[in-house]
């Protein structure tokens, strides 16, 4: 290392500030400039690839660590305090002794932060000596590095099943098509296999690629945390330049697949990776119980401020009146009115207790407790997968208990995410495979069993056409072609290459896996059949049965050894059973290349089509299409699938094939009426020359750096006109398990449920009676429009938006008049809304918003369908800030993740569509039902026992300090305590500080079982629920109260004797401890083993304390002195009648309060709590009576998993009562309400 | 059929290493008590207790019944008082007689208080100004006394000892006793052995160990109020002198609330070892003490003593309101408990 100016580093650091700055860097090899000076090396103002995620270093851990501590209010208040202790004329105690308790919780706070930090020390420490490949000119070729030493600008080789060190652009793989396999489940838990394509034309020749020949300006955009996109291009030396997307680039974390080996360009490197931007922390929320707990502190904190003032006040008052005494007290003082302004902080730091210093950290250690049940709840367990629920938010678990309002999403969510072929429809012929339905019943998923008709109509045009261009052979291979899934090959996919490398990868991944904050997990799905088949593989494999198989050209070579046996990873599940379908009818996808698919026709032939393009599926198309060259005939063929109402529009109109649409469509409907979800196919033949020229329009989009996206998206919808339509299919998707019972029990709780789904309204609507959200005899309103967005937006949207406001209004009027009629006072919240994306999204129009929240809240449960990932959280942010009621969104899949981040609570469920949800969510259970006992059971608790606790905590305190408050009156506002100040502090941080933990982790006031079946016991902790302003302020005058009568008693009782100070405060202290502690006593809703463990151990703490503190410290703490006082009192029979009679008085009203309440008007939870205790038998039919007393409806044996019947629909009528309004039907919109 | 396999398998492995215990404690299902609030099953609590207070109130309220108690206020602010003239200007060594009568034998043993209203001992500045490590005997500390003491730290440039507000305040009427028997003061003889804490006469308060004890407060000063130095404050018994004094002891002993009294003295000795006989008496205050000044007053008590202390009826009283009310609560349980009871609790 050469020295260096000081001057010349300056001037780096402000080049290489410059340099991460810009929007656009340009990356050149290192390699000419190895062995270089670090000045001279070209990409030295990126980050290298080391990590350091731990913030602090031993030497500064202190001070930084008391920097971070300082950020919390609390902690600056309490130190500010002590601190106001050692002014000499403020001083209540001695000063050092005010440090403690604040030293104890920072002390505390800061081991926990130093343990953290150093496992994460622990960690990056693992990851940055993780090896791996990178070229050097010197050595010629791949020399073993650390993962620290990576540079941007390096070539690194990363070799089958390792983990990529940094963001590479994918130059070169050992496959012959340069594709590259990636697994992604460290960074989003999705476990199919992705492809990645090197950047084309870099390499001379296709078997070695030369990194010191490699002269190009790689130019990339400024690091960012989208995993799901990358700009960049490569620019050579003659000024040609290459765009890459994120389809190039190796993103660190990821595992390399099926690859023997890939080489890459460093990117990216260390903390400027997209997935080390993408690993922000925990979340942090702030529950709706800890925000009113914020306003109450402020009330202690202006009670505070008044008793300060009343005691300054008072020693100002006392001054005047006794003005000589202080001849005797003292010789001089400063003058009065000085004198009462010191007395007023000494007043703050004698009565600071009042804002509780451990309500916080309790708060905390209550919270840990109540996760810890949440986590160990067997019921909560899912066998399928061995996961638990997982708690992502540590700080919330009292919000589940305040639900008011849940948002789900349907697929995946409601249902199984489980795809089944079930019915299609070919040139306007239906298809229905009856003996799916028993197959269903088998849970074999991925069978699907051949309907005969078609096996026949398939041989038959099979003979005459010999497969080439015959409507339902183009429909299977548009199957087979037209999606992404990738065919993984059964014997290599998930297997560790034995190398240099082998013992580390399987450690670093899951260290990996930590520090990108993902979770492994299993699959259960059609996708992971392909990992299941694998495993099953596997063990083939070692029987030498089957050869190993590197590549899919040798798979797909040697067919006889693959067949009937390839695996299939689709990103969506829907896609894999549309392939397994056509499998089935013979048509067998048998590898997918970036530029070829291989497909198995019923006659045993192998076509290998060129892929010409593939149009990606996205949101706003709806649909997604393939170009291929067909094999056979050479001509371009554009296969398109997508939404029937993404397609219809784009169909060509010859003759024949409007009947066809026109059946197909009826077909569609029946489908989604049947709660399948649909897709169309189509097929257009392209010609040569509109090929040309759209090549030459997609190439231009394709290098385009900015605007990219909607270039890409215009040339696709440019292509995607004058299609034909094959035909369509029905999957079924299965509801989950419980799911009609647990939307009942949730809305017997109390909370509305909506389902906001992307489907068709005709299946959202079966699917909303299948899973009960709709009853049969509800009012179904219907808001759905006929016509699409694209129309809308060229015509008049004016004249939509006034047909929908007056529809909103109509609906409100008539809604209202059905609400006052008293006919329908038992029938109330029986109207149900269906609305879908396009009416939403005018519906969320400002000035029509309220009218549209007026009429949702009216109904008990809403259905939007056909709404998009935005539409979504726009409708729970509304509901959430307009109607002011807690919101619980919950959702599987990445289209969800908007909704799960706006919701005051977010339930991610881990299931067949990756963790994207997951990760977003707060809470993540893996079954749908498990919200059920979630929300009634563990959110229930958490929100009594919390409410609970906080409320005993201001109460606590502040009885405790009002005893010296009352104190102030009778020793001249002089701030004098009664109480030795080492007990009172002995007093808080142990005799009365777990009692109270243990209460909001442990209480019990009503049983799970109960809970479960009796929802409506949820409702208590709706709306402000058991913290408010009223049990709030109660609970403040209580603690008033008693410690007026704790303090009073003892004086009447002493007054005019002899008594001294401690002697006086002893009964106090011990009868306030009895006090404090038997309140809680009555709080306790049930005892176990520990509360008698803890409340007796307290007690008996606070004498074996107080006794050895009196017996040891004869002066350890001038000059205040306890010296033998407890045992003294202990030895006077007036000391026990004191503190007994002060207990009792102090606690009879509470208590008789109680007693009555619960025997006059009992609350619904002391009525549950009675039931609790009968026997099992007695007790069921109790609650039976009382679910159809309290108007909930009895729970009708649900129809679990057997698909709604078309029938339903069938009665669709108009209600009597609605005349004229129901029969409104606007130019393109409809409202019907839909009675049964 | 793969997957079925696979699946079967999966399970069988026992691969369910994330399950959560099935144990009582981490499924909240430990066996609890839960009590019931409600009429019902407190009718017999509230009973019991109302019973056992009215008792022990009827206990208290008559054993404070039984303590005789003889209250006289001597500061003298009224004209018609003995200790009128004391009051006027500073007069040294001023003595007062204050008569009195018992009608009836006043029962021994009689303690002799003195009291003060109005005065706070337990001010926070007047509490913390002493030094403990003089007070135990420390006579390094004799030289330099804690900065607590200020301002009663030194005086003329010495040091005080015992330094402070607290002893500086020492209280310093002396008063003697005489029952008038034919016309003659007969001397009631006073206990003042015992009448301090034991802890504080044995363990907290020492004296120098130093023979003669003058020795020890070379260089020191006397309190500024104080009319003699702490070692001359028996001269008579070395066992009361210095800082175990127990006139001392019982004034450094901070009274808890403004109105107090101290233990003066005892009446157990010879013929008034069964009390004071009815009679007439005299008390012969040397009134030196200020307290007009802070609107204070003085006064002594005779009294004698039970198991609960001194006389106070509050205690009892309370007791048997209490009580009265707990049963009273018990008689409105039942009536609830009639009206609105629980099914199972039949």
């Amino acid at each position: 290392m050469t020295w260096r100016s000081p001057l010349a580093l300056l001037r780096d650091a402000v080049l290489s500030q410059k340099a991460r700055e810009k929007e656009l860097r340009s990356l050149v090899s290192n390699l000419p400039f190895e062995g270089l000076g670090k000045s001279k090396q070209p990409n030295r103002f990126f980050k290298p690839n080391a990590i350091k995620t731990n913030k602090y270093t031993p030497l500064f851990f202190i001070p930084m660590n008391l920097y971070e501590q300082f950020h919390r209010l609390a902690n600056v208040y309490f130190v500010g305090l002590a601190i106001l202790n050692f002014i000499p004329v403020v001083n209540a105690f001695q000063p050092e002794v005010a440090l403690i308790p604040i030293c104890v919780i920072m002390f505390l706070t800061a081991l926990k932060d130093g343990w953290e930090d150093f496992r994460r020390y622990q960690s990056d420490k693992k990851l940055n000596n993780m090896p791996c490949l990178i070229y050097s000119r010197a050595a010629k070729h791949y020399i073993e590095r650390r993962w620290k030493d990576v540079r941007v600008g390096d070539f690194v080789k990363v070799v089958c099943n390792e983990t990529v060190p940094a963001d590479l652009l994918l130059l070169h793989t050992s496959d012959p098509n340069n594709v590259c396999h990636i697994e992604t489940s460290n960074l989003d838990g999705e476990t199919n296999l992705k492809q990645r394509n090197a950047l084309p034309g870099l390499c001379t020749s296709n078997d070695v690629f030369e990194p010191e020949s490699f002269n190009c300006t790689v130019v990339c955009e400024k690091p960012n945390n989208n995993l799901n996109h990358f700009k960049c291009f490569v620019e050579k030396p003659d000024k040609e330049k290459t765009g890459a997307g994120i389809e190039s680039l190796l993103l660190r974390g990821c595992t390399v697949r099926n690859t023997e080996h890939a080489i890459g360009f460093v990117v990216y490197a260390g903390h400027e990776t997209k997935s080390m931007l993408n690993n922000n922390g925990p979340r942090y929320k702030r529950s709706k119980l800890e925000r009113r707990l914020n306003v109450d502190v402020f009330f202690c904190v202006l009670l505070l401020f008044i008793m300060c003032l009343i005691g300054s006040l008072g020693h100002f008052y006392v001054w005047l009146l006794i003005n000589c005494f202080n001849d005797i007290v003292k010789g001089h003082l400063d003058s009065p009115s000085l004198s009462s302004f010191y007395m007023f902080f000494t007043m703050i730091i004698l009565l600071q207790i009042l804002i509780p210093i451990s309500l916080y950290v309790s708060v905390e250690l209550v919270k840990i407790g109540q996760i810890f049940f949440i986590l160990t709840d067997v019921d909560l367990y899912d066998e399928e997968t061995d996961s638990r629920v997982q708690c992502r938010s540590l700080n919330i678990t009292e919000d589940l208990g305040q639900i008011e309002y849940i948002f789900s999403d349907k697929t995946g969510t409601l249902t199984e995410n489980k795809m089944v072929f079930r019915r299609c429809s070919i040139m306007g012929k239906d298809y229905p495979h009856k003996e799916n339905v028993i197959a269903f019943l088998h849970h074999q998923e991925t069978q699907v069993i051949p309907d005969e008709k078609l096996l026949q109509q398939i041989s038959r045009s099979e003979r005459s056409s010999s497969g080439i261009s015959d409507p339902y052979m183009d429909f299977f291979l548009a199957l087979a072609i037209c999606n992404s899934v990738v065919v993984s090959m059964a014997t290599t996919q998930r297997q560790r290459v034995i190398g240099l490398l082998k013992k580390s990868t399987t450690k670093s991944l899951s260290v990996l896996a930590k520090r990108t904050g993902s979770f492994w997990k299993v699959f259960d799905s059609p996708k992971q059949n392909g990992s299941s088949t694998s495993a099953h593989k596997r063990s083939d494999d070692a029987n030498g049965v089957q050869p190993r198989a590197l590549d899919p050209m040798t798979l797909s070579a040697r067919p006889a050894a693959a067949s009937g046996d390839v695996c299939y990873e689709a990103e969506s599940p829907d896609e894999a059973a549309l392939v397994y379908a056509a499998k089935t009818y013979g048509f067998t996808l048998l590898a997918r290349t970036p530029n070829s698919v291989t497909v198995r026709v019923p006659s045993g032939e192998e076509l290998v089509f060129e892929v010409l393009d593939t149009l990606a599926f996205d949101s706003n198309r709806k649909r997604m299409s393939v170009l291929v060259r067909h094999p056979i005939t050479g001509e371009y063929v554009l296969y398109t699938k997508g939404a029937d109402y993404a397609i219809m529009e784009l169909l060509g109109t010859p003759g024949q094939q409007k009947k066809i649409a026109a059946d197909t469509q009826y077909h569609l409907d029946c489908y989604a009426k049947d709660g399948l979800r649909t897709l169309c196919i189509t097929k257009k033949i392209v010609s040569s020359r509109e090929y040309q020229s759209w090549l030459a329009d997609r190439k231009k989009a394709l290098a385009a750096i900015d605007g990219r996206e909607e270039l890409m998206m215009a040339s696709a919808v440019q292509l995607e006109t004058e299609l034909t339509m094959l035909g369509a299919t029905g999957i079924e998707d299965r509801l989950q398990e419980s799911v009609p019972d647990t939307i009942t029990a949730l809305r017997e709780a109390g909370i509305k449920v909506w389902v906001l789904t992307g489907d068709k309204p005709e299946t959202a609507l079966n699917i909303g009676y299948a899973c009960r959200l709709l009853e049969e005899g509800d009012l179904v309103i219907n808001m759905t429009s006929t016509i699409n967005l694209m129309d809308l937006l060229l015509k008049a949207s004016v004249v939509f938006q006034v047909t929908c406001v007056s529809i909103l209004d109509c609906t409100l009027e008539e809604v209202r008049r059905y609400h006052e009629d008293p006919r329908n006072v038992d029938t109330t919240q029986k109207i149900s809304l269906m609305i879908d994306g396009d009416t939403l999204a005018i519906a969320l129009s400002p000035d029509l918003q309220d009218r549209f929240l007026e009429l949702a809240k009216r109904c008990r449960s809403v259905l939007c369908c056909r709404v998009t990932p935005l539409q979504k959280s726009r409708v729970v942010k509304l509901v959430r800030d307009k109607l002011k009621v807690m919101t619980l969104a919950v959702g599987d899949g990445a289209n969800d993740v908007n909704m799960i981040q706006v919701a005051d609570v977010g339930i991610g469920i881990s299931g067949q569509e990756g963790m994207q949800a997951v990760m977003a969510s707060d809470f993540a259970i893996t079954r749908f039902k498990h919200l059920k006992k979630l929300l009634l059971v563990h959110g229930h608790w958490c929100h009594t026992r919390l409410a609970n606790m906080i409320i005993y905590f201001f109460y606590k305190n502040a009885a405790y300090v009002n005893l010296l408050f009352w104190y102030q009156f009778y020793c001249g506002f002089s701030g004098t305590a009664m109480i030795d100040y080492w007990l009172m502090i002995f007093f808080n941080l142990f005799f009365t500080s777990t009692p109270p933990i243990m209460f909001g982790i442990m209480d019990k006031d009503v049983s799970a079982e109960m809970l479960m079946g009796v929802p409506e016991l949820y409702r208590t902790g709706q709306g402000s629920g058991e913290y408010n302003f009223r049990t709030f302020w109660i609970s403040m005058l209580d603690a008033f109260y008693q410690s007026l009568v704790c303090f009073f008693v003892p004086y009447l009782a002493y007054q005019g004797s002899d008594v001294d100070i401690f002697t006086f405060g002893t009964p106090l202290n011990t009868s306030s401890l009895f006090i404090i502690l038997l309140h809680l006593g009555i709080e306790i809703k049930s005892w176990t083993v520990v509360h008698w463990i803890i409340m007796l151990g307290s007690v008996a703490l606070y004498f074996i304390v107080t006794l050895a503190y009196s017996a040891i410290c004869v002066t350890c703490n001038p000059p205040s002195n306890p010296y033998w006082i407890l045992q003294n009192q202990m030895a006077d029979p007036m000391f026990y009648l004191i503190c007994i009679i002060s207990t009792v008085v102090a606690l009879l009203p509470r208590y008789t309060f109680y007693v009555l309440k619960n025997s006059i008007a009992p609350s619904p939870l002391i009525q549950a709590k009675h039931l609790d205790r009968m026997e099992p038998s007695v007790r069921d039919m109790w609650m039976k009576e009382w679910r159809s007393l309290r108007g909930g409806t009895e729970v009708k044996e649900s129809r679990l998993s057997t698909p709604p019947s078309p029938t339903l629909e069938t009665s669709v009528d108009f209600y009597p009562g609605f005349g004229d309004a129901a029969s409104f039907v606007g130019e393109e919109l409809s409202l019907n309400v839909i009675t049964d | 059929m793969n997957m079925r396999f696979y699946r079967t398998t999966m399970k069988e492995e026992g691969n369910s290493a994330n399950r959560p215990s099935n144990t009582a404690f981490t499924q909240q299902r430990l066996p609890a008590w839960q009590p019931m609030l409600s009429a019902g099953v407190v009718i017999p609590g509230f009973l019991l207790i109302g019973l056992a207070f009215i008792g022990i109130g009827v206990g208290l309220l008559i054993t404070s019944r039984s303590i005789q108690v003889l209250e006289l206020d001597y500061t003298g602010t009224e004209t018609s008082s003995p200790c009128y003239q004391c009051t006027m200007s500073n007069q040294s060594n001023c003595v007062c007689k204050l008569s009195f009568s018992i009608g009836t034998l006043f029962k021994g043993p009689v303690f002799f208080y003195y009291g003060l209203t109005n005065y706070f001992q337990n001010q926070r500045k007047y509490g913390v100004s002493k030094d403990f490590n003089q007070l135990i005997g420390d006579v390094s500390y004799f030289k330099s006394p804690s900065s607590d003491c200020q301002p009663y730290q030194r005086v003329n440039g010495k040091p005080i000892v015992p330094c402070g507000a607290i002893a500086n305040s020492m209280f310093n009427d002396t008063f003697k006793l005489y029952q008038i028997i034919n016309g003659k003061e007969e001397l009631v003889p006073f206990d003042g052995k015992g009448i301090a804490w034991w802890t504080d006469y044995n363990i907290k308060y020492r004296n120098p160990d130093y023979t003669p004890l003058k020795n020890a407060f070379n260089d020191t000063e006397k309190p500024v109020f104080w009319t003699k130095p702490a070692y001359e404050l028996d001269t008579s018994d070395a066992s009361n002198n210095g800082f175990i004094n127990q006139d001392f002891l019982v004034w450094m002993r901070r009274a808890a609330l403004p109105n107090f009294r101290k233990l003066y003295r005892r009446i157990t000795e010879g013929n008034y070892k069964d009390g004071l006989p009815a009679g007439n008496y005299s008390l012969e205050i040397s009134y030196n003490y200020p307290v007009i000044s802070f609107e204070g007053t003085k006064k002594v008590t005779f009294s004698n003593v039970s198991w609960m202390g001194g006389q106070n009826e509050f205690l009892g009283i309370a007791y048997l309101v209490i009580g009265s009310m707990c049963v009273v609560m018990s008689v409105v349980m039942l009536i609830v408990y009639a009206k609105f009871r629980f099914p199972e609790e039949d």
